[in-house]
């Protein structure tokens, strides 16, 4: 199996606190890897190494290598506009832009200088299609994104990270703010998207790590106990804590 | 012994919501007053040339056209040097500035700029734009040194309104590798412009409003500009300065038709900047 990005070794320091520990794995390409674990496991921090938002936060130390397609997302050459156009992000909350539908999708293209109204057009409609989306909101593409349901705006955010035609998606507990119907909608969506996307997503949900993802890996404490076909995860944990956890026994 | 039913009036409750009813028909009641007592006062000398001609001896005419005039022209001026430096040192402030302690400091400083009197503004300006660089009395020379008396409030506004758009859009858009200013100048600004203009808005108000500072430094001119770009450089009186002058003379009639005109001036931007809270209250409407 071709993989997608290699991560070696990495390690993170929030100031004195070590939040990542030494993890290394391959994350393969047009799969679902889903990282699982409880709470303040790092699985959210580590998500955000793969398209550089820690650059954001203070006092983050962060070493190891990630590379994406041969090249290493760290590098000081690296141009952190075009790796994000790469490697796309959907976030926890719901978190539109107080625009249009169209121009929420349509931000991205912009800020990567595609300002051909009818390039944007194709590249608006393609997108909300794709995020499954289009049906309901054809007729008000104009109108604020902010009256969308909750569940709609996520999937406005998938098509928003989509209209950058990303090559890996990361997701960050993408349904944990939704009703069981607008999630179950976007797992679906997902599992179609993987044919053309690599998709790596945080939940705190074993159910739909369960249900959606190829790959799992489980971490705890910043350390990363077990990764694998999510089938056998499920069926055959290794690890005596990968057990406790996906039976429920702490969580 | 336990019913239900042996609701007490409570006497000293009742007195105190009658003492808070008062005082708030006290605030109501001192504001209308002072609207009708200057209505009742300008009325009797309301006249349309009052306010369609300038003061000049030659003509014989003493409206107040000119001070209309420079009054406009100093409120646009002084928002054209204050805005740029306000709203971008709010941007700086909420958006780059990485020292905390620098951020205090300015903080402090603007803190202490807004607590300064006017007229030691007024002092300044006189000596500093004035003398020092020679601007004179001038219109120049007014807005110079009321844009520094605005500073604190439209920094602080724009400040405010940047802080308060949710970070959940910072990460959204950084996140989809928009670079830091594409993202502030297509996400925090429209989202932070309510704010802002508030802040120009009460900006606007202090300007209308001010006198002190403006005798120092913009004087009393009351020629009609020749020329538009000219005039800048011109002494040129606003309608509070002129209010002042006219009271000294004793010209109570000039000096109530300005105040009323003040007074409405003032409503009106009460009113629009109302309008603009509500207007963009829903956010992103």
């Amino acid at each position: 199996m071709d993989s997608k990005i290699q991560v070696n070794q990495v390690n993170l320091y929030y100031g004195s606190k070590h939040a990542l520990k030494n993890v290394s794995m391959e994350i393969p390409s047009h799969q679902i890897t889903a990282f699982i674990g409880p709470s303040g496991c790092g699985k959210s921090t580590f998500l955000k190494i793969f398209n550089r938002m820690q650059d954001y936060v203070d006092n983050v130390k962060i070493s190891g290598d990630i590379i994406l397609d041969g090249e290493n997302i760290y590098d000081p050459r690296v141009d952190p506009t075009i790796l994000r156009k790469k490697v796309g992000m959907v976030f926890q909350q719901p978190n539109p832009f107080p625009m249009s539908i169209y121009d929420n999708v349509a931000y991205g293209p912009r800020v990567h200088g595609i300002k051909n109204k009818v390039k944007l057009d194709a590249i608006v409609r393609e997108s909300l299609e794709q995020a499954a989306l289009y049906e309901e909101v054809k007729d008000r593409l104009y109108s604020s994104a902010l009256g969308l349901s909750g569940g709609q705006q996520q999937r406005l955010c998938i098509a928003r990270c989509l209209a950058v035609k990303p090559e890996v998606i990361l997701l960050d507990e993408p349904t944990s703010a939704l009703d069981p119907i607008s999630t179950s909608k976007i797992e679906e969506l997902l599992m179609t998207l993987k044919e053309h996307y690599t998709i790596i997503i945080v939940t705190h949900n074993m159910q739909q790590a369960a249900r959606i993802s190829d790959k799992t890996a489980f971490f705890l404490l910043g350390e990363m106990i077990e990764y694998n076909d999510t089938m056998e995860i499920f069926a055959n944990p290794k690890d005596k804590r990968t057990e406790d956890y996906i039976t429920g026994r702490f969580g | 012994m336990n019913s239900l039913y042996n609701k007490k009036v409570r006497y000293r409750d009742e007195v105190l919501k009658a003492l808070i009813y008062l005082s708030s028909l006290l605030v109501f009641a001192l504001v209308l007053m002072m609207i009708v007592f200057i209505l009742v006062k300008a009325l009797p000398y309301l006249n349309l040339a009052f306010f369609t001609t300038a003061k000049s001896t030659l003509k014989g005419t003493d409206g107040i056209l000119s001070n209309m005039i420079n009054t406009i022209y100093v409120i646009v001026v002084t928002l054209l040097i204050a805005c740029p430096i306000g709203i971008g040192g709010a941007i700086y402030l909420s958006e780059y500035a990485k020292n905390q302690k620098f951020v205090e400091i300015i903080s402090f400083a603007l803190e202490v700029l807004s607590g300064i009197p006017s007229i030691i503004y007024g002092l300044f300006g006189m000596i500093f734009f004035g003398e020092k660089l020679g601007l004179g009395y001038s219109i120049l020379n007014g807005s110079l040194t009321l844009s520094l008396m605005i500073l604190p409030i439209l920094t602080r506004n724009a400040q405010l309104a940047l802080s308060n758009v949710p970070q959940s859009y910072r990460e959204a858009a950084r996140g989809i590798g928009a670079q830091k200013w594409y993202m502030i100048r297509t996400v925090l600004l429209p989202s932070a412009i309510p704010g802002i203009l508030t802040g120009i808005i009460l900006a606007m108000g202090r300007i209308v409003a001010e006198s002190a500072v403006l005798i120092f430094t913009a004087g009393a001119g009351y020629f009609m500009p020749s020329s538009i770009l000219g005039h800048i450089l011109k002494s040129g009186g606003t309608l509070t300065v002129r209010l002042y002058f006219e009271m000294n003379n004793a010209n109570y009639s000039a000096a109530f038709m300005i105040a009323l005109l003040l007074v409405v001036v003032v409503l009106g931007m009460n009113a629009l900047a109302k309008w603009i809270a509500r207007r963009f209250d829903v956010n992103g409407g």
